[in-house]
């Protein structure tokens, strides 16, 4: 208690400080905990020269472990936590992987202060910061947001071929002979994981945006009638998917490649599809690839966010504060994310600088300003961890089983052991 | 005085080994007994990362939930995955490195560089092993469309890691009925083994008539312990259970790393035959198969026992080469090593990865615990 008066005082006095004292004053370290390394690199090296230009005096450690959405990552940050030795920062995806785990915990000092002085309540789109929040406190500040509904596929092949983008699954049901009897896979998957992530958005499909934030308030029961009715769709769409045939041997960039090359007329993935055809395949967006909202879900953004926090104990408290504004303003959020290929949380920083983002960037920009906002489940948004992790165990009694009853129930079980669907 | 002076030093120079293992072995192990049977990570009240997490004590419960739970089919299955895996590697292992080490014996040209060839893969990591078998088994390359390369012939349709197949099913159910056939196959073999050195004696008599006892015994209590837990899985049928055609993959992997192991071990036996006992046998008149069947492997026997002691215990705790070759999530590959780490790790059910790690490490103590103890009652005979 005593640790943390003195943590809120020192905030204080942090923001009382700010205007008065000049950013160079700061100094030593901030060590910032990610799992950018490789590909998004370069983006968080960006933010990062970016905050050295305003606080010459900090020493910054970029301590990343490798591995996709933090498989990896997380295990580290757990044991560094549990350890007591947290970083000055770490980077962790909005929602529940943040309130669910660490805010429960008494592990993250709340920000809210920081939003008010930095005019971000209304910089942030509400729904977001609905999930960042917690007792009215707020507790992480988002870098960028990401798109989980998105259906790609190749135009040329489309135009081919002689078929619409199906908007609804009925649709792309009706359309998936015509692929099989040319040969085509209609729908490609991958490892483990692309295939809940498809699951999220025919469970959008079906339920509605209503509907799918109901199932973790409760008013959508996991074993009623409306969930059935997602997983006999989903046990139809997989129908005319490559699973088990070589999908869990593809990566997500692999299934991706079937459809670019051809292979296969369309995939569900996360907007980090068009960073990798733009930048790692120099694809035109539009022309060498195509977008659309997930079948059924047009109007409705599933999203997920990497934000990064103050934890409780941080050493370097000051500089975490400095960091945490660059993360929040409109330059930070510009440098950062034309490199990363997402969109800024900001709702007013694609305006300011429109010519730093592509086609397919601006019409995500577009729709976060304007859609149905809803949070997803596999990236951490939507569910705590231990619902994410039982998930997968509800999808192997799918696969193995493909009854809607079956998996129906045992998510309405994984519901109970977790604690995540409400009620 | 001097042995007591000498027995001071020695214990003062041991004195730092024993602590560290004291607390980074047995201390651990303790700790980790102790979490199994709290409730860290199972209770929704209870933040699992929270500085001030209360662990209650809840005696079995995590081991019960585990061993019956509908849902924890997974674990259940990563016993079954780890049972098959082993058998099959480590009759792999032990055949080929045989094969390998009796080819190197027949004075081929450029042994030593066959013998390094052969034992280079152990040189690599699983995680290496594993990634460049990932690739070699992909179901539309690799070591498919090998056949279509090199002979031009139709190319294998196999898909190796994405297998959803079943082979040899099993269920928990019939436990029991496998543990009496097993007891009587080896009352059997014992029956006959004395029967032909006929050297029955009053014990054996009472030895064999309580293994046949407790033997019932067992299969009652077993039936009593697993037939609740087969019921729901009835009702629900999740999925089958049995050898996954999954894992071959990963058994040629392992495999062809450990492989070279063996091989050496096993020259290194065979050379240990003395010259003249081959010399006597081929005068008096044995083949040279003979020589090999009834002098050489005989004297292999110790050796194998330590290989399969080796390996064995490798298999049980394999993760690294699953790990990379399937991923964590591949239900159908999964074990118990990969289990500890995404329960523990990803869905901080800390006392569930713990109840598992301790299951892991009882089935390799009872490896591990009876070969120390004959090796230790050896070498105390032996002085």
């Amino acid at each position: 208690m005593k640790k943390r008066l003195l943590l809120i005082s020192l905030l204080v006095l942090t923001f009382a400080f700010v205007g008065a004292v000049r950013a160079q004053d700061l100094s030593g370290q901030l060590e910032i905990f990610s799992w950018w390394a490789g590909d998004e690199g370069p983006a968080l090296e960006a933010l990062i020269a970016l905050y050295n230009s305003q606080n010459p005096g900090v020493e910054v450690i970029n301590a990343t472990v490798t591995g996709g959405s933090g498989v990896n990552a997380r295990a580290v940050l757990k044991t560094r936590m549990l350890g007591g030795t947290p970083p000055d920062t770490f980077q962790v995806h909005a929602g529940e992987e943040l309130t669910g785990t660490w805010v429960v915990a008494d592990r993250m000092e709340d920000l809210s202060d920081l939003y008010a002085s930095e005019g971000w309540n209304e910089a942030f789109p509400a729904d977001l910061i609905d999930l960042l929040t917690v007792d009215g406190g707020i507790y992480s500040v988002p870098v960028n947001i990401h798109r989980s509904n998105v259906l790609w596929y190749n135009p040329a092949k489309i135009a081919e071929w002689g078929v619409t983008v199906p908007a609804t699954w009925d649709e792309f049901l009706a359309a998936c002979p015509t692929f099989q009897e040319a040969g085509v896979i209609p729908l490609v998957v991958g490892e483990a994981w692309t295939v809940n992530h498809l699951w999220e958005s025919v469970a959008l499909g079906v339920l509605g945006a209503d509907g799918w934030n109901g199932i973790w308030t409760g008013e959508t029961a996991p074993a009623g009638e409306e969930m059935l009715g997602v997983w006999n769709k989903f046990n139809e769409v997989l129908a005319c998917s490559n699973l088990g045939a070589d999908s869990a041997g593809l990566s997500w960039q692999q299934a991706i490649d079937k459809v670019v090359a051809g292979e296969a007329a369309f995939n569900i993935m996360g907007d980090w599809a068009a960073g990798y055809m733009t930048t790692t395949l120099g694809l035109e967006p539009g022309t060498g690839f195509g977008f659309a909202a997930a079948p059924g879900t047009a109007g409705t953004f599933m999203w997920l966010s990497d934000s990064f926090g103050l934890p409780v104990g941080a050493p370097n408290v000051d500089n975490t504060i400095a960091w945490l504004k660059v993360l929040g303003s409109v330059e930070g959020q510009n440098a950062f994310n034309p490199l990363k290929g997402s969109i800024p949380a900001r709702v007013d920083a694609v305006s300011a600088a429109p010519e730093l983002y592509n086609a397919y960037l601006q019409s995500a920009a577009a729709d976060w300003g304007s859609n149905r906002l809803v949070g997803s489940l596999v990236h951490g948004v939507a569910a705590n961890e231990r619902f994410m992790g039982d998930f997968n165990t509800v999808m192997e009694v799918f696969v193995a089983s493909r009854s809607a009853e079956a998996s129906a129930n045992a998510m309405a079980a994984v519901c109970i052991t977790s604690g995540a669907c409400g009620g | 005085m001097r042995s007591n002076r000498d027995r001071l030093i020695a214990f003062v120079m041991l004195l730092p080994s024993l602590i560290l293992v004291g607390i980074f072995v047995y201390g651990f192990i303790t700790q980790a007994i102790q979490t199994s049977m709290t409730d860290w990570g199972q209770n929704p009240e209870q933040p699992p990362l929270a500085a001030n997490v209360v662990k209650s004590f809840v005696g079995l419960q995590n081991y019960q939930n585990i061993m019956t739970d509908t849902l924890e089919f997974t674990f259940r299955n990563s016993l079954i995955n780890t049972f098959f895996f082993t058998v099959f590697f480590v009759l792999g292992c032990v055949v080929a490195g045989l094969l390998l080490a009796l080819l190197l014996d027949q004075n081929v040209k450029g042994e030593a560089f066959f013998r390094t060839v052969f034992l280079f893969p152990m040189a690599l990591s699983f995680v290496v092993t594993g990634t460049i078998w990932r690739w070699m088994l992909q179901p539309n390359g690799g070591i498919n469309i090998l056949p279509q390369a090199l002979l031009g012939l139709p190319p294998i349709q196999f898909t190796w890691i994405n297998n959803r197949d079943v082979w040899l099913p099993f269920e928990w159910g019939n436990v029991p009925m496998y543990v009496t056939m097993l007891g009587i196959a080896i009352l059997a073999f014992m029956a006959i083994n004395y029967a032909l050195s006929r050297r029955w004696r009053a014990t054996q008599y009472a030895v064999i008539a309580a293994v046949v006892v407790l033997l019932i015994f067992l299969a009652r209590l077993w039936d009593f312990i697993w037939l609740p837990l087969d019921t729901p899985e009835a009702e629900t049928p999740i999925a089958p259970k049995g050898f996954n055609a999954a894992l071959i993959g990963i058994i040629i992997a392992a495999v062809w790393q450990m492989s070279g192991y063996t091989m050496a071990m096993f020259i290194a036996g065979i050379r240990g035959v003395p010259e003249e006992l081959r010399e006597a046998a081929r005068v008096d008149g044995c083949s040279e198969i003979d020589v090999y069947r009834r002098i050489v492997l005989p004297q292999l026997n110790p050796i194998i026992l330590s290989a399969m002691i080796v390996l064995g215990h490798i298999s049980l705790k394999i993760f690294d080469l699953v790990f990379a070759m399937a991923g964590p999530d591949n239900a159908k590959t999964v074990v118990p090593g990969l289990l500890v780490y995404t329960e523990g790790f990803r869905e901080n059910a800390f006392a569930k990865a713990s109840a598992i790690a301790v299951i892991m490490l009882f089935f390799v103590a009872v490896i591990i615990v009876p070969y120390l103890w004959s090796q230790l009652r050896q070498s105390s005979q032996e002085r």
